[in-house]
């Protein structure tokens, strides 16, 4: 069989650390011995394959999941899903979930008093299409208290879970809107060393995808890691 | 010139609600081929308490060592009905649980065979980014050889090795995120 090309490991200073105190949880969650580098092989390089049976089109519209619709902002959130190569990452599973307009998770460990929104339950999927773009339409998800430290308060983000094509691309992140004064208190976004890949997390504001008289438009793009330039072994069953 | 990876962030505590909906814990249906297996267990945090929050995705190759992907070149037969991927959601006690066959050996990099595996992601409040693990089965004499296990300090290969869990095909495998049998965790 042909040689394995594994995926590049993530830049210095670009990912966040596994223990970080400002983030409690990290304290009793996060593994205490060094990890053990993996050489990629064919399982690291291959992955779970998704298509239309997992996603229907109309998952990717988190305002029309009810009788209603729910109330807030409506946005529109498209970006594209490409590797480091400026490769597009094509027919890839994004799942997005997020609070309602008012900060609260449809969750039964969500305690907020902010009121849940009987026509927003807050979760979606799409798939990318040939050009590696995706789309979801929702609302803005409102800040929401936590209990990390004293005022603690999230700024509002989407959560966002993508599946490249293969097990060592697979990333969960977050998105956040630009202008969001929360963002420089919050210990989750400033676990990422580098600035440039923390500024990275923020969305901009869309003008070409905002729609007149119905949404604002918000562009993420996400990258996935790359592959190495060439196969370094050669592989045979 | 290349583009800056996305970096990781937390899944929260409200994981359940984005990844309910692909949900697989029985990821072998009537049909498919291959020794019948249940893998469960339960997330273990550092003061060993439970971890009721956590999502464990698992991937692997069919019983013939198969990856339902287009990057296997093998020349082995997908099964239509057989993905190879589950994910569950940990309950109250910090459980997961899947029902599967037990995968073939798949190719090894340079040449050789891993012995049969299942590649591990851990997500859950409190990891800015996700674990990555493998479980190998007891007594498979393909284990002396794996190149990855051979990786691992043989003090720790047991943490990645699961055990019979009383039953035929019955299997338990913890993840312990930290102590003294701290999972092997890898840097993938």
């Amino acid at each position: 069989m042909t040689g394995i090309t594994g995926y590049r490991r993530p830049y210095f200073r670009t990912q966040p650390p596994y223990l970080h105190p400002d983030y409690q949880s990290t304290v009793k969650r996060s593994p205490t011995r060094p990890l053990v580098l993996l050489p990629h092989s064919l399982t690291e390089v291959t992955g779970p394959v998704f298509g239309y049976e997992d996603v229907k089109p109309t998952d990717g519209d988190l305002t029309r999941q009810h009788a209603g619709e729910p109330i807030g902002e409506r946005i529109i959130v498209s970006g594209r899903l490409l590797d480091e190569n400026s490769r597009p990452v094509v027919h890839a599973l994004i799942e997005l979930w997020q609070a309602n307009a008012a900060g609260r998770y449809r969750h039964e460990v969500d305690d907020h008093n902010a009121p849940l929104d009987p026509n927003f339950s807050g979760a979606g999927r799409v798939l990318t299409d040939a050009e590696g773009r995706y789309r979801f339409v929702t609302v803005k998800p409102g800040a929401y208290p936590w209990r990390n430290h004293y005022n603690a308060w999230r700024p509002a983000h989407l959560h966002l879970s993508i599946f490249g094509i293969g097990l060592a691309q697979r990333i969960v992140t977050q998105m956040y809107f630009p202008g969001d004064p929360l963002i420089p208190y919050d210990p989750m976004f400033s676990s990422i060393p580098d600035e440039k890949a923390r500024e990275r997390l923020v969305s901009s504001f869309d003008w070409e995808t905002t729609r007149p008289d119905q949404a604002l438009g918000f562009r993420f793009d996400i990258v996935l890691r790359g592959r190495d330039a060439t196969p370094t072994e050669s592989t045979r069953s | 010139m290349s583009l800056l990876t996305t970096a990781s962030q937390t899944v929260g505590p409200y994981v359940g609600i984005g990844f309910a909906a692909l949900c697989v814990e029985e990821l072998a249906p009537e049909g498919v081929s291959g020794e019948r297996i249940t893998l469960t267990g339960r997330v273990t945090d550092g003061d060993g308490k439970p971890v009721n929050d956590a999502a464990v995705e698992i991937w692997q190759a069919n019983a013939a060592g198969k990856y339902a992907h287009p990057e296997d070149a093998q020349d082995k037969a997908v099964e239509a009905r057989f993905r190879g991927y589950g994910r569950s959601l940990t309950r109250a006690d910090g459980g997961f649980r899947f029902a599967t066959i037990k995968p073939g050996c798949v190719p090894a990099p340079g040449g050789g065979l891993q012995a049969p595996h299942i590649a591990v992601t851990v997500f859950m409040r409190g990891l800015l980014r996700h674990l990555a693990t493998r479980v190998y089965f007891p007594g498979d004499p393909a284990n002396a050889e794996d190149p990855v296990l051979r990786l691992v300090p043989e003090e720790r290969r047991a943490t990645l090795i699961a055990r019979p869990a009383g039953g035929k095909g019955a299997f338990e495998w913890n993840i312990r995120l930290q102590g003294t049998d701290e999972t092997v965790f890898f840097d993938l």
